[in-house]
């Protein structure tokens, strides 16, 4: 089943949030409420939590499960299987979200 | 046992009888009153009044996990608030079953301190990245794994706390 692209877009509530840890039980203050705003948080978030959560798989359960995009998190996986750290990582997945983002976001206009 | 203002004041019998309820709560009023040279009826009427005057607030058991093998770990999270939401955040706190006990602290922040008791690592962070950081006025938390208890016991050794017989007078 498909989800459409605004459904991907919205602002998820508080609870289901994604929020943004560095170990276990460590949470920075940083958390995102949608796929924008997600893709904002991989350009400044601790490199520690990016590595924490991708290898947790946390991200592509979040967009799977929270978002309802199974296409980004199958990309997202990919990302996690490159096995990148430190910046090349927070670079690829910048490019591969805010590239899923701007697709769904011309779905989206051009479905209004 | 007197009453001083809002507080209760203890006597130095009243102490001993604590301390000795601490290390045993399971010990008859004859036996308590054999150690410290009493009337098990005296002992009994002490302990009825500290219980209505909810001084003993309840008699509890500590459970060893380990010896029956039940697979857990503990944890102390430092939880950062906003000032306003502190007190808010403390009570939600005390509502959740893995959480044991919370303080709030202030030393160059305002913090709330908690334990934790969780099944595995994977249990306790999900904890807390699903109940604990979305609750409004969390600013960051702060965790640590207990790796190693090397003593428990519900209060201090009462002989600090208790006035002596010499600062009594």
């Amino acid at each position: 089943m498909s989800v459409s692209p605004s459904r991907i877009l919205r602002n998820v509530l508080r609870e289901e949030a994604f929020y943004f840890f560095t170990s276990i039980g460590n949470y920075t203050g940083e958390s995102a409420s949608s796929l924008e705003e997600f893709m904002n948080k991989i350009k400044e978030i601790n490199i520690k939590s990016l590595e924490f959560h991708l290898y947790r798989e946390d991200f592509e359960k979040w967009i799977a499960q929270t978002l309802g995009d199974a296409k980004l998190a199958d990309e997202v996986r990919g990302v996690r299987n490159l096995k990148f750290v430190g910046n090349a990582l927070r670079d690829r997945l910048y490019n591969v979200v805010s590239k899923r983002a701007k697709e769904l976001k011309g779905g989206h206009s051009a479905s209004k | 046992m007197k009453i001083k203002g809002q507080a209760l004041a203890l006597d130095d019998l009243d102490w001993r009888i604590l301390q000795l309820l601490q290390e045993d709560a399971k010990q008859t009023y004859t036996e308590i009153g054999q150690r410290l040279n009493l009337a098990h009826s005296t002992v009994y009427d002490r302990i009825q009044r500290m219980e209505q005057q909810r001084v003993i607030k309840k008699y509890g058991t500590l459970v060893d996990l380990e010896k029956v093998g039940v697979r857990h770990i503990t944890a102390i999270m430092t939880i950062f608030t906003e000032p306003k939401e502190s007190e808010e955040i403390a009570q939600r706190l005390t509502e959740f079953s893995e959480v044991s006990e919370v303080f709030t602290s202030f030393s160059e922040e305002l913090v709330i301190i908690a334990k934790v008791v969780a099944t595995d690592q994977a249990e306790l962070h999900s904890f807390i990245a699903h109940s604990i950081a979305p609750l409004p006025g969390v600013l960051r938390i702060r965790t640590s794994i207990v790796t190693k208890k090397y003593k428990e016991e519900t209060l201090p050794t009462v002989p600090n706390y208790a006035p002596s017989k010499s600062r009594e007078r």
